[in-house]
């Protein structure tokens, strides 16, 4: 008998994760653009790890962080009575984590594509940098905030390691899809594992597909 | 009265220039920029927009210190009261003309400023037209149309007419002409163009090297044989 909960549990999570991450992550890659300090770079190399480290690193180390044994994850408990560890609060935290550069760097990418005598017409027209943002910058990369949405959302369904490290293997509350898969090739359930993995495979072609078509219509319409 | 006294370092493709730009400009007039490219005539817009920091001076508008590198003051663009052109229109794609205009106006400013500049730059037709629709003078009538929403005092022309055929460059030119007048603007109008430059001013600075090299009538400063080739054509 197959279990959709996993399904259901794996698109909590990528939801709450992509829009989190949405909220974060536009900020982040505003500053990463147009920003002049000298540590820009080691926050965008730290934005970017996600991308080379192995997923098993990463939730070693949140794992960690957040076990009340140790003095974050005790902080959190004592003051907060919250637990991180193997709970679906862990996880979201974890997740955005993990996708933080498959929403921030298309973002980045989309700000530079705004020509500069945009931006500098709104600052000459009154405008503050926040108003530019909203009205300007966001509004003309459409295309950008999609593909950044999208690719956090299907890297989030299609993690394995750092939702196993942080999350464990709880049924109905951290049991995500990959890992579910992972047991049913265990148990030898071919048929189920072949279910899952269809399901995820179609899924992520049909993300692509709309990711490139959407950049595709977009670049159609110029900016300028 | 504008009190201009500028310097500023530049970096460009033909190495490096000193920009020294000291010039009184009085209310009302209209005063172009003249000079080849390269000389710096972007960088003094820039600077008096706020867009660029000078490296040192002064520059003190109607009585308002707007940039002094001793007092490290430093207006920034959104305060200074300013219009600006630029040549490559620089129209806000995802709103429509009437939108364009509309985001220049200011907390609780009436509407009605938007309809009377449609009106005047004849734009009335095309008001719920998007940017990437129309031609190139339409666009930039746009521009010049949304810079006059907030009454600026002073008016800056960046080359804004080089993109343009002759025909559409002599028209807009009338506009300019009739909006500086209508709105009682300073003007500084930067051209290569020497036709532009007789017809719109009365007073020319010539701009070589990062210099101000000349400073009078059009016919007192520009070269006299580029002038004699316009006559003969």
């Amino acid at each position: 008998m197959l279990d959709f909960e996993p399904f259901f549990l794996t698109f909590k999570l990528a939801f709450a994760t992509t829009l989190l991450l949405f909220i974060i992550g536009t900020p982040i890659a505003h500053w990463l653009t147009f920003s002049r300090s000298k540590f820009k770079v080691l926050i965008e190399a730290f934005v970017g790890l996600p991308l080379v480290l192995p997923p098993s690193v990463l939730g070693f180390y949140l794992l960690l962080a957040f076990s009340p044994q140790n003095s974050f994850g005790k902080f959190l408990e004592t003051y907060f009575d919250v637990r991180l560890v193997f709970t679906f609060p862990g996880l979201v935290i974890a997740s955005v984590i993990y996708s933080l550069p498959f929403m921030v760097q298309p973002i980045q990418s989309g700000f530079r594509m705004v020509p500069e005598t945009l931006i500098e017409t709104a600052y000459t027209l009154g405008k503050s940098k926040f108003t530019t943002l909203i009205k300007i910058l966001l509004p003309n990369i459409k295309g950008a905030l999609l593909t950044g949405c999208v690719l956090s959302f299907a890297h989030t369904v299609g993690e394995f390691g750092v939702v196993l490290m942080v999350g464990g293997n709880i049924p109905s509350e951290t049991r995500m899809i990959s890992v579910a898969l992972y047991d049913e090739v265990e148990a030898m359930n071919y048929h189920n594992a072949n279910v899952y993995s269809m399901i995820l495979l179609t899924f992520s072609f049909l993300a692509l597909v709309s990711v490139y078509l959407v950049n595709h219509r977009m670049r159609e319409t110029r900016l300028l | 009265m504008i009190d201009i006294n500028i310097s500023k370092k530049l970096f460009g493709a033909n190495g490096e220039l000193n920009l020294r730009f000291n010039t009184k400009i009085l209310s009302k007039e209209f005063v172009t920029i003249y000079g080849p490219s390269g000389a710096g005539k972007t960088s003094v817009i820039r600077m008096l927009a706020g867009l660029l920091a000078p490296d040192s001076g002064d520059i003190e508008v109607e009585g308002n210190v707007w940039f002094d590198k001793e007092k490290k003051l430093n207006i920034k663009p959104q305060h200074r009261n300013i219009g600006i052109v630029f040549q490559e229109y620089s129209l806000f794609p995802n709103m429509t003309v009437r939108g364009n205009l509309e985001f220049a106006l200011e907390k609780n400013q009436s509407k009605n400023i938007v309809d009377e500049l449609l009106q005047l730059t004849e734009l009335e037709q095309l008001h719920n037209k998007k940017p990437n629709l129309l031609s190139g003078g339409q666009k930039q009538r746009v521009a010049l149309a949304r810079v006059l929403i907030r009454k600026p005092k002073l008016l800056l022309l960046d080359e804004p007419l080089s993109a343009l055929d002759t025909e559409m460059q002599i028209k807009l030119q009338d506009y300019i002409l009739k909006v500086h007048h209508e709105f009682n603007l300073t003007t500084i109008l930067v051209s290569h163009d020497l036709n532009e430059v007789i017809k719109m001013s009365k007073r020319v600075l010539v701009l070589e090297d990062g210099q101000i090299k000349k400073d009078g009538s059009p016919l007192d400063v520009l070269p006299i044989n580029s002038l004699r080739s316009l006559i003969t054509r």
